[in-house]
């Protein structure tokens, strides 16, 4: 077969898809991103009334999606932790994918979030009038600063292009860049633990919503504590999910199942740890918290939008069940249980972080008022469709061009491994 | 987090809601004393962009023991107010002399935040350019300013007519931080018909509002959440009392109460 005209662009002497193909695909998600850049377009010119959002309503979609991507892109931080601080080796073999993936995580958040103010050019202020009481100054700061150390991490990898790399700056600039790495990996983990929990800080601060409202430790809610640790658990999940969707899309391995079977291991570990706290929290807000507030656990539950089967699905089939599978080896090592895990982990995170934000501002407090129902509108749609073809087409062009599976060459020559 | 602030005055709000009857007449003059653009049509009340609402409630009852109440609701002016805490940009505040929540629109960013953690959902947001109808215009007051799209807003006791309540008694010699009973009242206030708003200083025991408020039929809206408001609602009906704060069954009586409009 002839070799695509982009071929010499290619890491090593990889096969790839053709260019036609891949431009192909790539058309397709950039007319996805291209629909949500128009929708942008709309609310910046229109103002946020175009949106779903209402005076009941002051977060809706945009920030659970910033807070579901935010959580699964800390694959970058916890890996790189565990990589770089902890010196685990066997993860060198995915941690260019966990770095692609917590770029265009944290990047396509930020896009979403200058869709989120109502004054983007004022965004500024947070700099430059902090209130450093606001749990949302921190994630400003914490937020900003994070994605450019991702930016930095992810720079070497550009500059190991193959030639790109023939530059002798750039290759001498891309290694010493190399060698600072577990500094900049440990900038990361700071900064990211920080504002992981300050997204959930901002919502366990809120005493007067007794739906997220929690008492804490020292100056931090629960839900500062909560929010790290499923972050730290559901990272790692989905940078082996891209992983998987990649290795169907190409129809070669990328890491082995070894690899992928550590990464679940540590999502389990944490899934579990998260779970642990999470349901004593839950349990102390449902029986001691809401009783002081002068609401009750079932109260915190309405209809079907907002019924208790979020609840148990969230915590149970999406929290439980995967926490088991990941945690035992004998399941853990099953595949299609693996990889179901591995969704159902994503899904039950992104389940809390909609609960925190579109439940928790539904659930009445006056006791004269009543719940009302959100609904995203198309312009809170196709900008969140944005950031997942944002994503796509971002790690599709490094997969292409980049060399981010250190063993794709060793596997792909040798028969696949089980 | 928030720390609770002492203030020489405490400017706060009594309301009878034995008194009240619904009529809206405070809703249309805080509109018009704080020039708050209309909607376009009426199908958007959830994206209104009114300080001050009335709400409706009932004590469950079928006739001919049903009874109403309306409930006008201000900015309760929280003396541990939920929403300055956790903006980021310090754009709403409770420092100044009076104890009123105030709120900076050009330093606003339109995060809303604020209204996320008010449960009186008393801050609303500029979700569209405000267009006054042609004409409508020449009403607007001069001493109020207006407000861009994208900030929040909320009410403020009519701030301006404390400005202006302090230069008078400057002018004429007196103390401005002993204003008398009067001398500053909010527009809601002074329009209502039956006289069922009292406003005043409730540091100031000569004041009425103070007298009101350590009545034996006062109470505040969601009292136990810890927000400490400077509205205080009178009745002596003890379901309208009742229905101020959540109760869990067990506590004193719940009646069963509908939502009013609501911007």
């Amino acid at each position: 077969m002839a070799k695509p005209i982009d071929s010499a662009l290619f890491p090593g002497d990889f096969p790839r898809c053709s260019l036609l193909k891949f431009l192909i695909w790539l058309s397709f998600w950039g007319v996805l991103f291209l629909a949500g850049i128009y929708a942008a377009y709309v609310v910046f010119a229109n103002g946020l009334g175009m949106t779903g959002l209402t005076n009941y309503f002051a977060f809706g979609l945009y920030i659970t999606f910033d807070l579901a991507v935010i959580a699964l892109g800390a694959g970058a931080f916890f890996s790189g932790l565990l990589r770089y601080i902890l010196n685990m080796d066997e993860l060198k073999n995915i941690i260019n994918l966990a770095v692609i993936g917590g770029f265009f995580c944290y990047s396509g958040a930020m896009l979403i979030l200058t869709m989120e103010l109502g004054q983007p050019l004022r965004a500024w202020f947070g700099f430059w009038h902090p209130n450093v009481h606001s749990m949302l100054t921190e994630v400003i700061f914490c937020i900003s600063c994070y994605l450019l150390v991702l930016t930095i991490e992810y720079v070497p990898l550009i500059m190991e292009q193959k030639h790109l790399n023939k530059v002798p700056f750039l290759h001498n600039f891309a290694h010493n860049m190399h060698i600072f790495m577990p500094l900049f990996a440990g900038i990361g983990a700071f900064l990211s633990t920080f504002h992981q929990g300050s997204l959930g800080g901002m919502y366990g601060v809120m005493f007067a919503r007794p739906f997220v409202f929690r008492e804490g430790f020292f100056i931090w809610p629960w839900t500062f504590f909560l929010f790290v640790m499923s972050a730290a658990a559901v990272g790692p999940c989905f940078t082996t999910l891209i992983c998987k969707c990649i290795e169907l899309a190409s129809g070669r391995q990328m890491t082995t199942w070894k690899v992928k079977q550590l990464m679940g291991k540590i999502s389990g570990t944490m899934l579990s740890l998260y779970l642990f706290f999470k349901l004593i929290d839950t349990y102390n807000w449902a029986v001691n918290l809401l009783p002081t507030l002068g609401e009750t656990y079932e109260q915190m539950f309405h209809g079907l939008v907002y019924g208790q089967w979020l609840f148990w699905l969230e915590l149970g089939v999406c929290g439980v069940i995967p926490a088991v599978i990941l945690l035992m080896k004998p399941l853990r090592n099953n595949h299609t249980l693996f990889w179901t895990a591995c969704i159902l982990a994503c899904v039950g995170i992104s389940l809390n972080r909609y609960t925190v934000t579109v439940q928790g501002l539904a659930a009445p407090v006056m006791p004269f008022d009543v719940w009302r129902v959100y609904t995203p509108r198309w312009t809170e749609i196709l900008p969140s469709i944005m950031v997942l073809a944002y994503g796509v087409i971002i790690v599709s062009l490094s997969y292409r061009y980049l060399p981010v599976f250190p063993q794709e060459k060793e596997l792909n020559q040798a028969p696949a491994e089980g | 987090m928030s720390e609770h602030k002492n203030f020489r005055i405490r400017w706060g709000m009594a309301i009878d809601l034995d008194k009240c009857t619904g009529c809206g007449a405070c809703v249309v003059s805080c509109q018009v004393e704080n020039n708050n653009a209309p909607l376009v049509d009426a199908s958007d009340k959830e994206r209104i962009v009114n300080w001050l609402t009335v709400y409706r409630l009932e004590n469950g009852k079928s006739f001919p023991d049903a009874e109403v109440a309306y409930l006008p609701r201000p900015c309760m002016q929280c003396g541990n107010p939920s929403c300055v805490p956790v903006c980021p940009v310090v754009a709403t505040d409770k420092n100044e002399e009076g104890g009123i929540v105030s709120q900076i629109y050009p330093r606003c960013i339109g995060c809303r935040y604020c209204m996320a953690a008010c449960p009186y959902h008393v801050r609303v947001f500029n979700w569209f350019d405000p267009v006054w109808p042609k004409g409508m215009e020449k009403t607007l007051t001069p001493f109020t300013s207006t407000r861009p799209r994208g900030v929040v807003e909320k009410c403020n006791f009519c701030h301006q007519r404390w400005d202006m309540a302090k230069e008078k008694a400057r002018k004429d010699g007196t103390d401005p931080m002993d204003l008398p009973e009067g001398a500053y009242v909010p527009a809601c206030v002074e329009t209502c018909p039956t006289g069922a708003l009292v406003f005043g200083d409730l540091n100031n025991k000569d004041h009425k509002v103070s007298q009101l408020a350590h009545g034996p039929h006062a109470r505040r809206l969601l009292e136990r959440l810890g927000g400490d408001p400077q509205v205080y609602y009178i009745s002596r009906r003890d379901w309208v009392l009742d229905l101020l704060d959540n109760h869990l069954a067990g506590e004193a009586g719940h009646g069963k109460a509908e939502g009013g409009h609501h911007g």
